[in-house]
């Protein structure tokens, strides 16, 4: 319980210095009055309310959702590998995007750099989201209507993943030099996509998904006994690892096809919280959220200012920066067995 | 609890249990003995509906046909204990504490955490309740897991081979705290077990499977070196040591 309380003032006191941290200087208090568009600095309003408060709430938003969303496919799935890329979603996204951008031509346009080719970036995400979850639908389907072995799922999201990173890649070989770099673009990821009906539809899918999951923490501490065992605790696993599996899709899917492609979080966060509280998911299930909201509201911090003004691509400092802090916690919890 | 007309049967064709019958008295421990691939973990499952039988009935009390309730129903009604040590990172409370996972709806409540007190209190389990249960020793990981299943309140205990990763004294001293929880509580238990004469020392009834069905059925009389001999091929001598019937290969 202590730890989760450290955890939230963590991610309290990481929003309030991506709040305070950009190219325009201010003092906190005035950062915070202009979050209720109360400053005197007309500008600074502006700039806190329409880019920076938006900015920090995608990634806590984000963060929550890959966070949860990664801790619950490990349960369910019964694999420490389990994200959102098992069940095909980035892949299906990256092909969406791909393929609005290529032949849609959505990021079509001569001339200027990539980020000014996005002229309909609605267009990319429904595109992005609708073969996300199309990826994830079929491998669904084949999980329930063939009763596949949670490793059998998992192979069969690795197969079907394959598939769609053929397919953007094919499109990619015939995609003009412009529409290219559109593509390579939007896979980075980028949290300034975002805008407030963008937040609100993320966080009108990601919030009840995750009282969803909490709801189920003592199933998933079951099936962490194994099914059988599970099942004379009297759970339905069948119906739990169905319902878990689509609201993960759904809440990745949503939030991956805004953000464009940020992986890690998935996998790092509950993985990082595990090693502090163990596997009960009454304390993992929120503390992987919450880790998860740390971790996407410190790489975008983190992304914005190394080299400010030029914003690095989120997917990228999260891989990059998250996987030496994952292997250090690998080799520190292998050390103290 | 009543079994009657058990049949299990995977896929069209491969039938592992056919006319499965018999009866578990409150307070008593029926082994469940059997070569390798006899059926006798199957028929364990079947009894809770882990593996749903195509055919056939159980009664706990005189209540409804088990088989013909949800899962969250048959759970309060019987334990079950997988064979092999868990690998679950939870603590040992924690693990306690899932036992009460039939009853738990919104959160855990005062009289869960009461009941899983006492169950730990009565286990000796005290002193490790915060520990992880896969830094246990298999001895203590066997009995953790029983506590869940005590936890649990159940009127029948299924255990799989509970002593089958555990050394000389902690096999006997599993079967003890098995067989004294159902003596005090009422509950019957069903065992699966390989060693013949740990089942003679410990229980009062015993179940011969052969071929998919119960060979024989009922007290210490049961187990003769004619039946032993049918059900395992091989010869056996049936001696008394010290007071304590053994069964001893030729």
């Amino acid at each position: 319980m202590l730890a989760l309380l450290l955890l939230f003032a963590a991610l309290m006191l990481t929003a309030l210095i991506a709040l305070r941290f950009g190219s325009y200087e201010a003092p906190l208090s005035e950062i915070a009055r202009a979050a209720f568009g109360q400053s005197e600095n007309q500008s600074l309003n502006i700039i806190v309310q329409n880019i920076r408060l938006p900015r920090v709430l995608t990634a806590i938003i984000g963060g929550l959702g890959l966070g949860i969303a990664g801790c619950v496919l490990q349960a369910v799935l019964a694999n420490p590998l389990a994200s959102a890329t098992t069940l095909g979603i980035s892949q299906g996204a990256s092909f969406g995007a791909a393929f609005a951008i290529v032949v849609l031509g959505a990021g079509a346009g001569a001339g200027a750099a990539p980020t000014a080719q996005m002229t309909n970036p609605l267009v990319i995400s429904l595109f992005a989201f609708v073969f996300s979850m199309g990826v994830s639908v079929v491998i669904l389907a084949i999980s329930r209507f063939t009763k596949l072995t949670p490793e059998a799922i998992v192979l069969a999201g690795v197969a079907l993943g394959a598939m769609f990173s053929g397919a953007s890649a094919l499109i990619q070989f015939f995609a003009t030099d412009v529409q290219l770099a559109a593509v390579v673009f939007w896979t980075f990821g980028d949290l300034g996509r975002a805008g407030w009906g963008e937040i609100r539809l993320m966080a009108f899918v990601a919030l009840p998904s995750t009282l969803y999951f909490l709801l189920t923490r003592w199933d998933l501490n079951a099936l962490e006994s194994g099914e059988h065992t599970a099942v004379s605790l009297g759970v339905n696993v069948s119906r739990v690892r169905i319902v878990n599996m689509v609201l993960c899709s759904l809440t990745a899917a949503v939030i991956v096809s805004f953000l464009g492609i940020i992986n890690f979080i998935g996998l790092i966060a509950p993985h990082t919280v595990r090693r502090l509280v163990g596997n009960n998911h009454v304390y993992l299930l929120p503390g992987s959220a919450i880790m998860g909201a740390i971790l996407l509201v410190l790489g975008d911090l983190a992304a914005r200012m190394i080299i400010s003004p030029i914003i690095l691509p989120i997917g990228a400092i999260t891989s990059f920066a998250g996987a030496p802090l994952f292997l250090y916690l690998l080799f520190r919890g292998s050390k103290k067995r | 609890m009543t079994v009657r007309d058990l049949d299990f049967q995977y896929g069209a064709s491969f039938q592992v249990l056919r006319g499965i019958a018999f009866d578990a008295l409150p307070g008593e421990c029926l082994a469940v003995l059997g070569n390798n691939g006899a059926g006798k973990s199957t028929m364990l499952k079947c009894l809770n509906r882990i593996l749903s039988p195509q055919k056939g009935t159980v009664y706990i009390d005189g209540g409804k046909n088990i088989l013909r309730l949800p899962h969250h129903h048959i759970a309060r009604s019987m334990a079950f204990v997988e064979q092999g040590a868990p690998q679950s990172r939870l603590t040992v409370y924690d693990m306690v504490m899932l036992g009460r996972k039939p009853y738990i709806k919104w959160g855990v409540g005062k009289e869960d955490i009461k009941i899983v007190e006492d169950v730990i209190e009565q286990m000796s389990l005290g002193e490790m309740a915060v520990r992880y249960v896969d830094e246990l020793s298999g001895g203590e990981q066997q009995k953790v897991v029983l506590a869940r299943a005590l936890a649990q309140q159940p009127r029948v205990l299924l255990l799989d081979e509970p002593t089958s990763n555990l050394d000389l004294r902690n096999q006997h001293e599993m079967l003890s705290l098995v067989t004294q929880s159902c003596r005090k509580n009422g509950i019957s238990a069903v065992i699966v077990i390989h060693d013949v004469n740990l089942a003679l020392r410990h229980c009062e009834k015993f179940m011969l499977v052969k071929d998919n069905h119960i060979f024989a059925h009922g007290g210490k009389d049961v187990i003769t070196s004619e039946s032993i001999e049918a059900v395992y091929q091989i010869a056996v001598g049936i001696h008394e040591i010290s007071g304590k019937m053994v069964v001893v290969p030729h």
